[in-house]
């Protein structure tokens, strides 16, 4: 699946987006964000505050008990402020 | 109903978007148009611009989705909504929404509606340049306000609720 990352998360996590493939037994978005947390001093630093991060499975808003399976893209953003 | 949506880098012009809402229709009585402006301030410090970073299929579709959820809720005849990406300068337009309607409070009303969702739905950011005289001091990301979620808020109560509290 692909990943996306915008505004701060980006620039910390470093990247745009990325192809992963989680292990098996990671199922939801909450579960994404802990794993990717332990890939590196960057995701560690986006995600240091999970209650912060909102996420949107192909382009529509989820909570962190969101499952992934099935899911084409994946993206983590601060919250909004456009408008 | 006439619904236009775009996400687009370039200025646009209140006065002609709103005409070609309108243009032709005589069941149109009301037009309400809301216009976001940059400002030169952020939180009291002085900024050069602000630059807005988006997420392109998803703003599109967000967006979609609230228009349609307004039109659910109110008897519409026309939406528009613009919305800027990139970098802008204070005094500049940054956002537009347009509604219309038979009567004033169905277009006030959906034009509230869908600018309290842009601002905590839309996948937006703000990011400005704080400035010092002419010299560039930092580029921060604007933080999300709490005042902007409890109006969003306000739309998801169930009607039977809001009706009560009139």
């Amino acid at each position: 699946m692909k990943l996306r990352y915008f505004a701060w998360v980006r620039e910390r996590v470093g990247k745009t987006e990325e192809e992963i493939d989680p292990p098996a037994g990671i199922a939801t978005v909450g579960e994404l964000v802990a794993w990717l947390t332990k890939r590196g001093e960057g995701y560690a630093y986006a995600f240091e505050n999970p209650k912060v991060i909102r996420a949107a499975i192909d382009h529509n808003h989820v909570r962190a008990d969101a499952r992934i399976d099935g899911a084409h893209e994946i993206a983590f953003f601060p919250p909004m402020t456009g408008g | 109903m006439t619904t236009t949506i775009r996400l687009q880098r370039e200025a646009f012009d209140v006065a002609a978007e709103t005409a070609l809402l309108t243009r032709g229709r005589t069941d149109i009585g009301a037009v309400v148009t809301f216009t976001g402006l940059c400002r030169a301030d952020e939180n009291g410090d002085p900024i050069a611009a602000l630059t807005l970073e988006h997420y392109p299929d998803m703003a599109e579709a967000e967006i979609a989705r609230h228009v349609e959820e307004a039109r659910t809720r109110w008897p519409l005849l026309g939406v528009t909504v613009i919305h800027r990406y990139g970098r802008i300068a204070p005094g500049e337009v940054i956002v537009l929404v347009v509604t219309a309607s038979s009567h004033r409070e169905a277009a006030f009303a959906a034009a509230s509606f869908l600018m309290d969702y842009l601002k905590t739905r839309a996948p937006f950011w703000k990011q400005v340049e704080k400035v010092s005289g002419n010299t560039l001091v930092d580029k921060i990301w604007v933080d999300a306000k709490a005042a902007d979620d409890a109006a969003a808020e306000r739309w998801s109560e169930p009607p039977s609720r809001r009706e009560a509290a009139k």
